[in-house]
């Protein structure tokens, strides 16, 4: 079976800074991947260059089978951690999920039943159907981000990139949206996912990834969580907080063994 | 004869009302995509950059208006490339642009002697004049565009609202790009004919703003965009008949009287939407 994502040796640079380094990794078809690490550590980074938005420095990486850009129309719904669109942009709730399916559809396609159905859908999933009439500007922060999972949602990807979608978002959402993330996982989807939500992790993902320029640790949340990556990244983030300047990637890091699933 | 026919018993006047019109709701459809993208400036931009195009035009002996476009294009490219490989600003780069392609223009007139072209039909438009051949040119020019945008109408939309969703999602988001500023130049080339280069972005920024004044929405924007575009057009032809004032700018006050009559009708229902919220009750006015 061809993997959802492969990536071999994967370099990404930003000029002369390298982001990512040696990436490897693999996803299978329906299964969730969380992706957990400092600010800085490359998490947005690894999820745009599998969304295609940024060329890779060397390696390979490829999403079923080719490279991200080459796939067909559709096939990746990636929902940023920072939106920067024009809030002012004439768009209801409703205007904003639909074009989550303009992908789908040629010129010559109405926008048919099948896609009102899907917009609905994906509406309910985040709990935004009751505002859907609304201008996108009248919305709270949580909402735009509700909206935004949403609109990747109703495209029906073949692989759903979220960076750090719940940030944010109050507890119920957060629940709503971990049991849709589940249920697509469990329908075949492959979802790739950062988070600074150590605590949940278990809850989310079938495998949890610990990423700091350089794969730490990847395996079950359980095992990552037991084999210590995950304990480092916990106290590296206790003890240097937001405030780290420094790319290099942390000596205490390279002593924990490295876990294989 | 009454006064709303009475115009158009001149063939000239007949050809003049379907230019115009052709051109007002191309601009104007056109428009919504600019303002959204925060382009207004493009509309004067490219309109001096085909200066040049004029000029070079002039000096080989060959069609003014096709030396325009392709100077048009050209320039639009130029703008496109300029903006993503030296990451700066659209705006920056149409400045950079069409200050270059307007200043190839003046050198190369200050070089004639002698210069016979009529500049003021350029500057001002001269609609009145169209004869049946240019009408083609611009019912022609007009078809293209239109069928362009309904191709291309929801990638033009969804990566003018979200290019780097819509890019990962594989509508390339810069092809659109290039494509929505040949199209604007194209548009803009057309508009030369019926308002002149000073006040085509007129006709390409004012319907979309005064519809973006009316509505929360894109689709109805683009639709009251086009209707402003088209009222303004044959209203101000209308009117420039009986004032006997320049077409062109009888046909942009219009469409500037249009958007301030949208900007007052906002102000009103929003205040009137605020006396409902106040006269409720205090639950239902958070
Ligand atoms: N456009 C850019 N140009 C140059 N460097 C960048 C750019 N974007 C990110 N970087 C750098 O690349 C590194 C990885 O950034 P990235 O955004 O992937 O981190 P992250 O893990 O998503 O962090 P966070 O938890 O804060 O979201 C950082 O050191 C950052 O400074
Ligand atoms: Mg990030």
């Amino acid at each position: 079976m061809t993997a959802a994502v492969d990536a071999r040796d994967v370099e990404v640079r930003y000029d002369d800074f390298v982001a990512l380094d040696t990436i490897a990794l693999r996803v299978e078809p329906g299964e969730a991947l969380g992706i957990v690490g400092p600010n800085g550590s490359g998490k947005s980074t690894l999820l745009k260059a599998v969304a295609g938005l940024l060329p890779i420095a060397s390696g390979t990486l490829h999403v079923f089978g080719q490279p991200p850009r080459r796939l067909p129309v559709g096939s990746i719904a990636y929902v940023p951690q920072v939106e920067t669109v024009d809030w002012s942009f004439p768009a209801s709730v409703w205007d904003v999920v639909a074009m989550g399916r303009f992908p789908r559809l040629r010129f010559w396609n109405r926008f048919g039943a099948a896609d009102r159905a899907a917009v609905e859908h994906a509406l309910d999933a985040v709990d935004m159907r009751s505002l859907a009439h609304r201008h996108i500007a009248e919305l709270s922060g949580g909402q735009q981000q509700r909206v935004f999972v949403a609109r990747a949602l109703a495209q029906h990807p073949r692989v759903l990139l979220l960076d750090e979608p719940t940030t944010g978002v109050d507890a119920a959402t957060e629940a709503a949206l971990r049991e849709v993330v589940r249920e697509l996982a469990r329908g075949g989807l492959p979802v790739l996912m950062s988070t600074h939500d150590l605590e949940s992790v278990e809850r989310w993902f079938d495998r949890l990834m610990v990423l700091d320029r350089r794969v730490l640790a990847i395996g079950t949340p359980r095992d990552v969580v037991e084999g210590g990556a995950y304990a480092s990244i916990r106290e590296h983030v206790h003890t240097h907080g937001h405030l780290r300047l420094d790319h290099e990637p942390h000596e205490a890091h390279a002593f924990h063994p490295e876990i294989h699933p | 004869m009454n006064v709303l026919t009475a115009p158009f018993a001149y063939p000239f006047m007949m050809r003049a009302a379907i230019a115009a019109l052709a051109v007002g709701v191309l601009c104007a459809a056109m428009g919504t995509f600019v303002i959204l993208r925060k382009l207004a400036f493009i509309g004067d931009g490219i309109a001096h950059a085909s200066f040049a195009g004029i000029v070079i035009a002039y000096l080989r002996g060959s069609n003014y208006y096709l030396g325009a476009a392709v100077v048009a294009v050209l320039t639009a490219l130029g703008i496109g490339f300029v903006h993503r490989r030296g990451r700066i600003s659209m705006d920056t780069s149409i400045g950079v642009l069409f200050t270059g392609a307007f200043a190839l223009g003046v050198f190369l007139m200050s070089r004639q002697s002698n210069y016979a072209v009529d500049l003021e039909s350029f500057l001002f438009g001269n609609i009145l004049a169209v004869q049946q051949r240019d009408l083609e040119i611009v019912l022609g020019l007009t078809i293209g565009v239109a069928i362009a945008l309904l191709v291309l109408y929801r990638g033009l939309l969804s990566t003018t609202f979200d290019p780097v969703v819509a890019e990962a999602s594989g509508i390339r988001a810069g092809v659109y790009e290039y494509v929505l500023l040949v199209l604007v130049a194209l548009t803009v080339i057309i508009g030369i004919q019926s308002v002149g280069i000073v006040l085509v972005a007129a006709l390409l920024v004012t319907p979309a703003a005064a519809a973006y004044q009316l509505t929360k929405r894109f689709a109805p924007m683009f639709g009251l965009s086009m209707l402003f575009g088209a009222v303004s057009s044959i209203g101000g032809l209308y009117l420039s008949y009986y004032a006997r004032g320049s077409s062109g700018a009888t046909i942009v006050l219009f469409t500037t009287m249009l958007f301030f009559l949208a900007l007052a009708l906002r102000s009103v229902r929003q205040s009137a939407a605020r006396r409902t919220i106040h006269a409720s009750s205090p639950a239902l006015s958070k």
